[in-house]
């Protein structure tokens, strides 16, 4: 049997998660074959054709793929699944939204979000909000799985020569139309795979404060997170949000800063390699999870931390 | 139009959540319990609905033990009209909440079903994407924004990227960020009120969907703790360790 993996694209690019993806499927079977479903999306299948884990690429192009409505890409993701035991996606919002549409049409329970392989049928999964590991075997006869990205290292984007298999698409349902997509621009790092990432949370008192942040992260090449509290706030928008139901990141560094601690958002990043917490009240939960804590004034802090930054000789990037 | 919304009973959101010393799950006994989170989005957006004159009726509905129906109450002490528990002991999974919610839908036939996009739980982020399958209905997850429409839903959803707007052909499954609207308090009239409100019951082995488990739980396993870490005195401190201690800037 064999793991089929729905990759994730804008149709011009594969999205980095898919390759944290193939790196999971890869510890399952090795014989991985990625469907690529889009519009004018050559480009993609041709890269994912090169990565050295991938065994075959099934390619699929039609009008109706263009922006990857699940009522289109679930049917065709079932007719093509009798020779796969595993069906696999990236947790993120992609696919945290076509997988549990794909397993209910093949009545199929789904693992969602596993962070360790076990073995073909036995993972390993966050529950409560990461305060919790359960380990799970399905009993089902084939998986459908999402996979949380941060968990598994990328998978080599050269070295391969897979096989393009075009295939042919199944009509539109027409039950759902895409209106408009507003992507935020940003010449920083992504949130989701930046090395350094700094927050802030409510304590930064409003959305022009976050300048302070921005200063750091220019100086530090690091992506700018926040809590849920400083989205609900007005300060920044939704995409920066880390936490249980936002973005989880793993990154080296991650700095938090007038940031309280509440479970929600250690869910999203306690799994940090260095964690620096930056608040003024001594006593918050944040400090209960960082490396290097320091209780001071954000206002004073921040400030001083891009002068002390400035001092430096070198800076990693 | 005639709005179903699913409410699920979780351990509050507030808990510290401990896992059983047997590694069997999470301590349960003498814990609070809540409704989940996003289900009270869910159900305050019915509610403004109904206040707004689109919607006629409210229907809630919870899956679970006795107790379950404690946030069926809740969302009737809110506004919702009528509530249905559909009794069912021990572990259910989303696949089978689901099945049985597909033929709550064959019955009550409602226009939309609401519910919160996660539940705080299992985080398993599954049963409004299922029940669309199951019915083939059009799914509007993540929502942040619903506008009604003639016969059609346009919805706003909560993506990676930042923001998407979709259209559904009602009838929709809508599964509801936080960011969707403010819940309200229930008034103690309207607590009160609520008490005289219907819940219907009805055993889910009455309803002919197989809830046998297809997941086996091996064990539940508290995460790796992370070493205590230490409060520095100034930001030159803070700096130096970064750059020499720690070696990540």
């Amino acid at each position: 049997m064999s793991v089929l993996l729905i990759a994730e694209h804008n149709n011009k690019e594969l999205k980095p998660f898919t390759l944290n993806a193939i790196t999971a499927a890869s510890q399952i079977d090795a014989d991985i074959h990625v469907l690529v479903v889009g519009k004018n999306c050559e480009n993609v299948a041709k890269n994912v054709s090169e990565v050295s884990l991938v065994k075959k690429v099934l390619h699929v192009e039609a009008e109706h793929y263009e922006n990857f409505l699940p009522e289109n890409f679930a049917p065709l993701i079932v007719k093509i699944t009798e020779s796969y035991s595993h069906i696999i996606s990236s947790a993120n919002t992609f696919g945290k939204n076509l997988m549990p549409r794909v397993a209910a049409l093949l009545d199929i329970s789904q693992v969602s979000d596993i962070i360790k392989v076990v073995s073909s049928d036995t993972f390993i999964r966050p529950i409560y909000a990461g305060n919790a590991f359960a380990t799970v075997k399905s009993n089902d006869l084939k998986k459908c799985i999402t996979v949380r990205p941060t968990s598994f290292d990328p998978a080599p984007t050269s070295g391969g020569s897979a096989v393009i298999e075009k295939i042919d698409g199944i009509e539109a349902s027409n039950i759902s139309k895409f209106i408009k997509r507003e992507e935020v621009k940003s010449d920083r790092p992504e949130l989701g795979t930046a090395r350094i990432v700094i927050s802030g949370g409510r304590g930064m008192q409003s959305g022009d404060n976050f300048k302070l942040i921005t200063a750091i992260a220019d100086k530090l090449n690091a992506a700018i997170g926040a809590s849920r509290a400083a989205v609900d706030a007005g300060y920044i928008t939704n995409d920066h949000q880390v936490g249980q139901t936002g973005k989880v990141v793993v990154p080296d560094l991650y700095i938090a800063v007038g940031i309280s601690g509440a479970i929600q958002h250690l869910a999203g990043m306690k799994e940090s390699k260095v964690i620096v917490a930056i608040n003024k009240d001594g006593e918050a939960p944040i400090f209960s999870v960082a490396d290097y804590g320091l209780e001071a004034d954000l206002f004073e802090a921040l400030p001083q931390f891009l002068e002390e930054l400035n001092k430096l000789n070198t800076i990693q990037k | 139009m005639k709005i179903l919304v699913a409410v699920k009973r979780v351990i509050d959101y507030n808990v510290q959540v401990r896992v059983k010393e047997d590694g069997t799950g999470v301590v349960t006994d003498n814990v609070k319990m809540s409704t989940n989170p996003p289900d009270d989005n869910a159900i305050e957006e019915a509610v403004k609905l109904k206040e707004a004159s689109k919607a006629t009726e409210i229907i809630a509905v919870t899956v679970g033990e006795e107790k379950a129906q404690e946030t069926v109450r809740k969302a009737l002490a809110v506004g919702a009209d009528k509530g249905i528990h559909i009794k069912v002991d021990g572990i259910i999974e989303p696949l089978a909440v689901s099945k049985i919610l597909q033929k709550i839908v064959e019955k009550e036939k409602p226009d939309l079903v609401f519910m919160g996009k996660q539940a705080i739980d299992d985080d398993c982020n599954q049963t409004g994407q299922m029940l669309s399958a199951l019915l083939n209905w059009p799914q509007a997850t993540f929502a942040s924004k619903i506008i009604v429409k003639e016969n059609k839903l346009e919805v706003t959803r909560e993506v990676d990227e930042g923001l998407e707007t979709i259209e559904v052909n009602v009838p929709a499954i809508v599964t509801c960020d936080l960011r969707l609207n403010e819940p309200r308090y229930a008034s103690l009239p309207n607590i009160m009120k609520a008490k005289k409100k219907p819940i219907e019951q009805i055993n889910a082995s009455d309803l002919g969907v197989d809830t046998k488990p297809r997941i086996q739980q091996i064990k539940v396993e508290e995460p790796p703790k992370r070493k205590s870490g230490i409060k520095v005195a100034n930001v030159a401190e803070l700096v130096q360790k970064l750059k020499n201690e720690a070696k990540v800037i």
